[in-house]
């Protein structure tokens, strides 16, 4: 484990011959408003210190004069690929404090919502990072696929980004007669289009020149950094919330957590198109067997938890995400914070970057798929 | 290890730890001064084996702020809830426990950036997101007449 | 005046009488060159349109996409509408940059493909230079360009562009090595350097059918190095999109930034040219041996078509390759040049050689 004094640099300690680089705030590469100052020698990366707060948005601090209900709507906005799988979380966390068991029905669409979601998500991670890599084409093959999915969310709860399609104790509405078939189309179709990603880029001579080897993350690194999600298993840590704390309906299906021990750019790629595999068996497991019944539970308008400090983890996109509260009894949370997988992953970078090229921070940041509201909140 | 165990072996290490069993975790409340040899021994020790911290945070109380850990262990499966409680509002300062587990410089940069809480011998005590000289919003007496509606 | 799409010579050479009767003999030269200028700028402006609106279209359609398709029938002046936007914008010149070499640059590279330009014969007669050292030219002269992408790199005062002209240099400079060994391994096999004398020495079958194996061998490498040379992906890392915003470029605007943009299509043009000239008998009909029906029924279609189609051909084939690969890393371009693609050159020269002064070719 690097220690972290010797590969950290302030701006004090910056001598007239180290050669910096911003990437970023204003960069293609990091997909936001991240800045990423990399100290440079030739083409070569010494160390990076990631820079963030460009769109800190302090939602923590919001939250604390919102009520329950409002809360959600801003969840959508930290991670937007996974705001469906943020909702939840918050849910779920305001559901266990007030011990509310919600129905069967409301498990089972979450659940495959989730997994819907995590798939637009990987796909649009797909897109960008083929695009970092310079081959555009992926860019357009992964949207093409992403654009079924956000039509079923936008048939069901009318939107196609942010959501506020789960409410505590359930869903805002039931789902749209339409959904199963449509889910059922598009698994169909996404079986068939899923191996082209792996002809037009996984298996490029290129491409995998370019990621195998690259970036190493052992596990012990990823364990102590707190690397999880997609990135994480690839380093070999079990690190599942669905597996490990199961919510909603993941206790009643049968999937496997995809694990490599090589923890490198091109398995921290691999593993997240071996997770869109797995989403969709999750899904066919569910889809047909959605239990009838009420989709939510009868709920106060102003809903106040009993005091004392709720933690919930979910499996977003990303990775392990937290919502942590305590309350103090009266409507609006007393403190709200959001563990975010993004912002641990991202301070890992510098574990990573040691020794490789410029080319290759670019493809090392690509597969840890930051997203960057995700770390700034 | 279930939450008597787990009680039993940080009492043993630390008898000062105040036990207290909340609606998920085992929360436990050590002295400030405490924490990290405790946290050292937590992550070393095999029956406890905490050796990833999934969450840390502070939160403002009226006559402290507590910072909150969430230790995992990937080996038993176990999680614990850690906190500690700085000595008053004034001058706020705790030990880092960044050396034990890396992740934690990160997660407490974010806490000294919103609530202005200091840690020891952390080595890049910089803010975070805020720019140097902006008042520390999470605090509850954070007043900002400009961007804060009251409501 | 008799006219001929087939054969330009009589038509090129009684221009030069009539204006010779008329004027003196350096009046004479003045106005060629002025008229050949024109011409030529013309050509770029029009084709290097042309260039980037089948590129777009052409990546449209590997991407699943339509491509450009408001502006006039199919967006076919949309690449206008883009240059005319282009022509307007501001030329901003950043604070710290090196103001001489920042304005030269674009122009030396712009004026490199002109120069080479005037070698490429589009049909019999249509060539402003016929050289006895042509191909030796084109080789030397398209070396000046990086002189351009590297002035611009280092004179933007922008780290990006350094990182960016830097990598250029290294790249352009390698792949040249492949680029000349591929054209002097067809030069011994045609036994000339004059470019007119290359096209000609095909007139019975073109060079990449009767050299066959060293040929081939060389004409992959050739596109390969090409490829690389003009900076196209997968081998755009000077520019580099996600790693360095914009490479050698990122501060021009305006009219200069479209002087690169439209040497990069030019230098596609060019480069697809010379593989055209050099393996796949320029502008000559395909022609087998002794099948005189058939070779007569080539005849047919025009030379200056001839050319066309095969040059679009090979854009076609380089245009493909940028967008589905993914860039390389800049030590796998310079692995791949110094030891892939350098030693089978200098094999397949041997072989070529052998070849040669064996007589196994057809």
């Amino acid at each position: 484990m690097a220690e972290y004094k010797e590969i950290l640099f302030h701006s004090d300690k910056i001598k007239t011959d180290d050669y910096l680089i911003n990437m970023g705030p204003q960069h293609p590469s990091t997909h936001g408003a991240l800045r990423v100052v990399a100290k440079l020698e030739g083409e070569i990366v010494e160390a990076v210190d990631p820079i963030v707060g460009y769109i800190h948005s302090g939602i923590e601090k919001m939250c604390e004069s919102l009520g329950y209900h409002q809360v959600i709507h801003l969840t959508d906005r930290m991670d937007y690929l996974s705001a469906h799988i943020n909702n939840e979380a918050v849910c779920l966390c305001v559901e266990n404090a007030l011990q509310i068991e919600v129905p069967e029905r409301v498990k089972y669409i979450r659940t495959i919502f989730d997994e819907l979601t995590r798939i637009a998500s990987h796909q649009l991670w797909w897109c960008a990072t083929g695009l970092d890599l310079g081959a555009m084409t992926t860019f357009f093959y992964g949207l093409r696929d992403r654009e079924p999915i956000l039509d079923i969310f936008e048939e069901t709860c009318g939107a196609r980004m942010t959501f506020n399609y789960n409410v505590p104790g359930g869903l805002m509405f039931d789902i749209h007669p339409n959904f199963q078939k449509r889910v059922k189309d598009f698994i169909k179709y996404f079986r068939k289009k899923l191996p082209e990603y792996d002809t037009l880029l996984t298996g490029n001579v290129i491409f995998t020149e370019r990621t195998k080897g690259l970036g190493v993350l052992s596990k012990e690194d990823a364990i102590a950094w707190g690397v999880t999600g997609p990135s994480g298993r690839a380093s070999g840590f079990e690190c599942d919330v669905r597996k490990l704390h199961p919510y909603s309906a993941y206790p009643y299906v049968k999937f496997e957590e995809k694990l490599a021990t090589e923890g490198d750019t091109f398995w921290r790629y691999k593993l997240r198109i071996e997770e869109m595999w797995e989403s969709m068996n999750i899904i066919e497991q569910l889809i047909d067997n959605i239990p009838e019944g009420d989709h939510a539970v009868k709920m106060k308008g102003v809903i106040k938890l009993p005091e004392g400090e709720f933690y919930q983890r979910v499996e977003t996109s990303k990775g392990d995400f937290g919502v942590f509260i305590v309350s103090d009894g009266k409507k609006n949370p007393y403190r709200l914070k959001f563990r975010s997988p993004g912002f641990s992953n991202l301070f890992a970078l510098n574990q990573m970057v040691k020794g490789v090229k410029i080319a290759d921070l670019v493809a090392i940041m690509a597969t840890l798929d930051l997203v960057i509201p995700d770390i700034d909140r | 290890m279930n939450n008597d165990g787990l009680k039993q072996a940080i009492s043993q290490i630390e008898s000062e730890a105040v036990f207290k069993d909340g609606s998920q975790f085992l929360e436990i409340t050590v002295p400030a001064g405490k924490l990290h040899h405790l946290c050292n021994l937590l992550k070393s020790t095999d029956e406890t084996a905490f050796n990833y911290l999934v969450c840390l945070t502070g939160v403002d109380y009226p006559d402290c702020f507590e910072i909150v850990y969430h230790i995992d262990s990937t080996v038993h499966h176990h999680v614990i809830v850690l906190k500690a409680r700085t000595e008053g509002r004034e001058n706020p300062a705790i030990d880092t426990v960044g050396d034990i587990w890396p992740t934690a410089y990160a997660h407490e940069r974010e806490v000294h950036d919103l609530l202005g809480v200091k840690f020891n011998n952390h080595p890049d005590m910089r803010r975070l997101f805020l720019e140097d000289g902006w008042g520390f919003p999470l605090r509850k007496d954070y007043v900002d007449p400009v961007r804060i509606i009251e409501r | 005046m008799a006219f001929s799409i087939y054969d330009f010579t009589e038509f090129t050479k009684s221009i030069h009488e009539g204006l010779s009767s008329s004027l003196s003999p350096t009046m004479t030269t003045v106005v060629e060159w002025v008229i050949i200028g024109v011409l030529y700028i013309l050509f770029v402006a029009l084709f290097g349109l042309f260039l980037v609106y089948a590129e777009r279209k052409v990546c449209a359609a590997i991407q699943q996409r339509v491509g450009p398709n408001r502006v006039g029938p199919w967006g076919f002046f949309q690449t206008i509408a883009d240059f005319v936007k282009l022509l307007m914008k501001e030329i901003i010149n950043p604070k710290g940059v090196d103001g001489f070499l920042y304005n030269v640059a674009p122009y030396i590279v712009i004026i490199t493909v002109f120069i080479i330009l005037s070698l490429i014969p589009f049909a019999p007669g249509l060539q402003a230079f016929d050289f006895d050292i042509g191909v030796f030219f084109v080789t030397a002269v398209s070396s000046i360009g990086v002189i351009g992408i590297l002035l611009a790199g280092w004179s933007s005062n922008n780290k990006y562009s350094l990182i960016g002209g830097m990598r250029s240099g290294a790249q352009i400079i390698s792949y040249e090595l492949s680029i000349g060994l591929s054209i002097i391994t067809m030069v011994i096999m045609s036994g000339t350097m004059q470019i007119s004398g290359i096209i000609n020495a095909q007139a019975n079958g073109w060079f990449i059918f009767k050299g066959h194996i060293p040929a081939i061998i060389a004409f992959i490498v050739f596109i390969i190095a090409s490829t690389a040379e003009t900076n196209r992906g997968p081998f755009d890392l000077p520019e580099g999109e996600s790693e360095l915003t914009g490479g050698f470029h990122t501060e021009y605007s305006g009219i200069k930034f479209a002087f690169f943009f439209l040497a990069e299509y030019m230098n596609l043009f060019i480069v697809s040219a010379m593989a055209t000239i050099i393996f796949l008998g320029g502008w000559m009909p395909l022609h087998f041996g002794e099948f005189n029906s058939f070779n007569a029924a080539m005849d047919v279609i025009p030379p200056i078509i001839w050319f066309f189609l095969k040059v679009c051909a090979i854009m076609l084939l380089i245009m493909w390759f940028k967008w589905t690969f993914p860039r390389l890393r800049v030590d796998q371009i310079l692995t791949l040049e110094w030891k892939y693609l350098l030693p089978i050159n200098l094999f397949n020269i041997l072989l070529m050689t052998a070849v040669v002064l064996l007589g196994w070719h057809w």
